[in-house]
């Protein structure tokens, strides 16, 4: 009882969490800011679905596979954020900056 | 001496996924593994960067911090994303140095610097590190160094 009422409150948190990141998604101004919205569905969204997932399996198979899938997930989403942003800057996107940021580039 | 403890490591993952013991699955595994290894071997991935063994014992301190830092910068670009109490965003491009020595080292850094939302690492040199901010606070507390001195304590310290 008290474990569904936990996994319930993460999967929820979870999903607002996602609905979170899509909208800071569409706010925020060009492709490198929304990159970081776009990492917290990466990071605590994904976190807290796969906890809430894996208080409902209890102690299985299941919930050791959810704890290898946010494994995966912990080291290749980093990568591929770097991948899209270093290729972004490689093609010539410049981001929008603030305006008295320093040593930035261009 | 590392290739035994690697095909000890894998079997129990294969296990673990498979979560059968019929003898003739158990030799398809027994099989795999020894392939895998043999390959491994062959192929000569089995050594200090690619299976970093020597640093289990440093990853559940390195997990507490990354996650801790993961929920603070989450917080952080939550209310960014929301606007509460005004909060808007005010994105930099900086280089900070690269203060780790090794290229294990390095990885894990920016890495470590992608999982945080809010700053997310573009380009990597020998000396520096490209860094996109989504915030000045954020770009202010990465130049400080702070998250590289805990990766160099919490994980290659002796």
């Amino acid at each position: 009882m008290i474990i569904d009422i936990l996994s319930w409150i993460c999967l929820l948190a979870g999903g607002v969490l996602g609905i979170i990141g899509g909208i800071g998604i569409h706010r925020f101004p060009d492709f490198y800011s929304r990159l970081h919205a776009a990492g917290i569905t990466d990071t605590l969204c994904a976190m807290l679905i796969l906890l809430g997932l894996g208080l409902q399996a209890g102690w299985s198979i299941a919930a050791f596979k959810l704890a290898l899938i946010f494994l995966f997930l912990f080291f290749t989403s980093p990568t591929a954020s770097h991948a899209l942003a270093n290729a972004a800057l490689h093609s010539g996107l410049t981001p929008k900056l603030d305006r008295d940021s320093r040593g930035a580039k261009s | 001496m590392k290739s035994y403890s690697f095909a000890a490591l894998l079997f129990l993952f294969w296990i673990f996924l498979s979560g059968h013991f019929d003898p003739l699955l158990l030799g398809f595994g027994v099989a795999s593994v020894a392939l895998t290894v043999f390959l491994s071997k062959r192929m000569n991935v089995i050594d200090h960067k690619s299976y970093p063994l020597h640093l289990s014992s440093k990853l559940p301190g390195f997990f507490v911090y990354i996650f801790r830092e993961i929920i603070k910068a989450n917080v952080d670009v939550i209310t960014r994303v929301l606007g509460w109490r005004g909060a808007s965003i005010s994105p930099q491009l900086i280089d900070i140095p690269l203060l780790q020595k090794t290229d294990l080292g390095a990885v894990i850094y920016a890495n470590a610097i992608t999982l945080t939302p809010g700053t997310v690492s573009i380009e990597l040199s020998k000396e520096t590190i490209t860094i996109h901010a989504l915030t000045k606070e954020a770009a202010d507390e990465l130049l400080t160094g702070s998250m590289s001195n805990e990766i160099s304590n919490r994980v290659f310290k002796q």
